[in-house]
């Protein structure tokens, strides 16, 4: 009851939020966490039901945005085949969830931190690769001058607009993943995460479920990709680079890998910080806060800034106990 | 050989016969079919030469951690960042007392000092939390490679290596012999020879320390059983933490040889982490002698990539972890 009344005014303030601020919070505050929250949100799927830490959801995310280049427009020299936004989009998230199905094959064969480093491999390969291919993704300097459409007359570029599309994306996929998590398939994906041997015997397949898992969290990578390439109107290597990658995981853990509510918070923590780190600190050493914030977080709170809050709540008196371990934490809930 | 299986023996086969072929690709004058087939001479056998240079350069970085990783499971994201901090290291000292060796020998020292402290101060009170003790790691990367950036700014820095391992050498391998029947040698930078030779020599010796002395036979029953090994009464804290400064001091070290070969600059820690990670999926982690296949194999399909496929370089190298991957999840050499 008090979650559902937190949920109501968390989803005014957000509708709201449009009516108190300028371009700049609405723009490039707003809409790009929403966007890194969702991203971060197909992370912690796959963390926080699945237990697999996946490192390349960005790549996910990055294939998309370069499949909106190379199939619709974009200025550059290098491909650009003008298809229509109703193609476009539809074939960019199943390219990526695909995409990211596969990643997910590869990586089952692995588990825990074996996991983190063959996605980290393929992401950084990902990277690698684009940057020297000049034929389909125009290598160093990538692609740019990608437009999102105009609908009915309407911009989606224009801040208001893109900032609520981007709300609608992030709550439908917030609200997709509460639902999907109390699902069968999210249930067992929980179970297959808590204990494989007994989930085979059974008579589950373990693997199957991870992989699908994968593909699920793809099309929200992939759609959020999509957000993304054209809330920056370019793509190249260095989006996909490895500092984005691990600024998604640091978004995630952050935020609290507990509850699909964690990205979000961990995204608007992370942008706030980047843009406004500049007032604490050198103008240069943003990195440094960030990573002396997630260093922070790990040591004292490795539920992310959720924890920190039942910590809070738990010492005012009442309400959630903080666990300790945070596997039978993720089990509670 | 009895104990051979048959599949083993048909294994061992194949590889004979590679290393023989290899072999006289190597030293043969080639016959036209195949320079039809490959294109010259030179551009082969240097290709072969880089990537085992690479290889080399590879096992130094890898080799650490690997050994981390075998004993205590802590993957190290931060390894990259330990050969680029060595490679700072090793530049400011070597360009203070004008001799490359003390370089070498300081970024060995200080990069292995910070990885003691790295195990006492933050490891130590989260072991046994694989998960978060990678995350720490990441967090160190992300706050070193900010930091070095601010130290030594985006420049790149190139080492003066004594005067004996500057320029190029002529090797005793057949080049091509031209018409008027006079025979051209190839030449190569001495320089990546004494890396290869380097590597060896490291390779050797983690093989003596590990299997020929008492603290080797300690950290092999560290990756077996740590808890058993601490049942037994030894101090398993101070094997990591040797270990732990180990691994940070060859990847150091690894920053002044790989800094000379090419140039020490914010990035290459990425580069040789990401290596670090294929070549010990591809080897098999937490085994040394995997190291060494895995950096060959990487190295290798690196420079042949980007010699006759330049684009597909990349996919290349990951090609061969999925198929290993696909093949033998554990790694080459993993059990």
């Amino acid at each position: 009851m008090r979650q559902s009344i937190l949920y109501a005014i968390l989803g005014v303030a957000l509708l709201a939020y449009p009516a108190f601020v300028n371009n700049f919070f609405l723009f490039q505050v707003g809409a790009y966490a929403l966007i890194l929250g969702t991203i971060a949100l197909s992370l912690m799927v796959l963390a926080g039901y699945g237990g697999m830490v996946s490192l390349s959801q960005l790549t996910v995310a990055g294939i998309a945005g370069y499949m909106m280049a190379i199939f619709g427009d974009n200025n550059t020299e290098a491909m650009g085949l003008g298809w229509s936004w109703f193609v476009t989009i539809p074939l960019a998230i199943g390219v990526a969830s695909a995409i990211g199905a596969l990643i997910g094959a590869i990586s089952v064969r692995t588990q825990g931190i074996y996991t983190i480093m063959i996605t980290l491999a393929i992401a950084v390969s990902f990277f690698y690769f684009v940057r020297q291919n000049y034929e389909v993704f125009n290598g160093f300097t990538g692609l740019t001058g990608i437009k999102p459409p105009t609908i009915l007359g309407v911009n989606l570029l224009t801040p208001i607009v893109f900032y609520y599309a981007s709300l609608v994306m992030a709550v439908g996929f917030f609200l997709a993943v509460l639902y999907g998590a109390k699902s069968t398939f999210g249930l067992t994906l929980q179970g297959v995460r808590d204990n494989p041997r007994r989930m085979q015997s059974l008579g589950f397949s373990v693997n199957g479920h991870k992989i699908f898992a994968h593909f699920l969290a793809g099309i929200i990578a992939g759609t959020a990709g999509v957000m993304l390439v054209w809330f920056n109107g370019r793509i190249s290597p260095g989006s996909i680079g490895v500092s984005v990658v691990i600024d998604i995981l640091v978004i995630a853990v952050i935020g609290g890998l507990r509850h699909p509510i964690g990205p979000f918070l961990g995204a608007l923590t992370f942008v706030l910080l980047e843009n406004f780190a500049i007032d604490l600190i050198d103008r240069d050493r943003v990195n440094t806060v960030i990573g002396t914030v997630f260093l922070l977080i790990i040591f004292f709170s490795p539920d992310g800034l959720l924890g920190l809050g039942a910590k809070m709540r738990a010492a005012i008196g009442g309400g959630l106990k903080p666990t300790k371990d945070p596997k039978s934490a993720r089990a509670n809930q | 050989m009895s104990s051979l299986s048959q599949q083993q023996k048909i294994g061992y086969g194949l590889l004979l016969c590679l290393l023989v072929v290899l072999t006289w690709m190597i030293f043969a004058v080639w016959p036209a079919w195949l320079i039809d087939i490959l294109g010259r001479k030179k551009t082969f056998v240097s290709t072969f030469l880089s990537g085992m240079t690479l290889a080399g350069l590879y096992f130094l970085v890898a080799s650490g951690f690997t050994l981390v990783f075998g004993l205590m499971r802590n993957v190290n994201l931060a390894h990259g960042s330990m050969y680029l901090l060595g490679g700072y290291i090793g530049y400011e000292v070597a360009a203070l007392t004008g001799n490359w060796y003390l370089g070498a020998v300081a970024a060995f020292g200080a990069v292995a000092l910070t990885g003691i402290l790295l195990q006492v101060v933050i490891f130590r009170r989260m072991q046994g939390d694989d998960l978060r003790q990678t995350l720490v790691t990441i967090g160190i990367s992300i706050i070193a490679a900010d930091l070095m950036l601010a130290t030594w700014s985006g420049n790149t820095y190139q080492f003066t290596t004594p005067d004996w391992l500057f320029g190029p050498v002529v090797l005793p391998i057949i080049s091509t012999v031209k018409s008027s029947g006079e025979i051209i040698y190839l030449k190569y930078p001495i320089y990546r020879l004494f890396v290869l030779a380097v590597a060896v020599a490291v390779g050797i010796g983690l093989w003596l320390l590990l299997n020929k002395t008492r603290i080797g036979m300690k950290i092999r029953a560290g990756v077996d059983d740590r808890e058993m090994l601490g049942a037994t009464g030894v101090n398993v804290d101070a094997v990591f933490v040797t270990v732990f400064a180990l691994g940070a001091g060859l990847a150091g070290f690894a920053g002044v040889i790989g800094g000379s070969a090419l140039s020490v600059a914010p990035g290459e820690d990425l580069r040789y982490l990401l290596a670090s990670l294929v070549v010990v999926i591809v080897g098999g982690m937490g085994s040394v002698s995997g190291a060494a296949v895995g950096a060959i194999l990487i190295g290798l399909a690196e420079q042949f990539g980007l010699a006759y496929f330049p684009t597909y370089g990349v996919v290349l190298t990951f090609l061969i972890m999925i198929v290993v991957l696909a093949v033998r999840p554990q790694g080459i050499m993993g059990r």
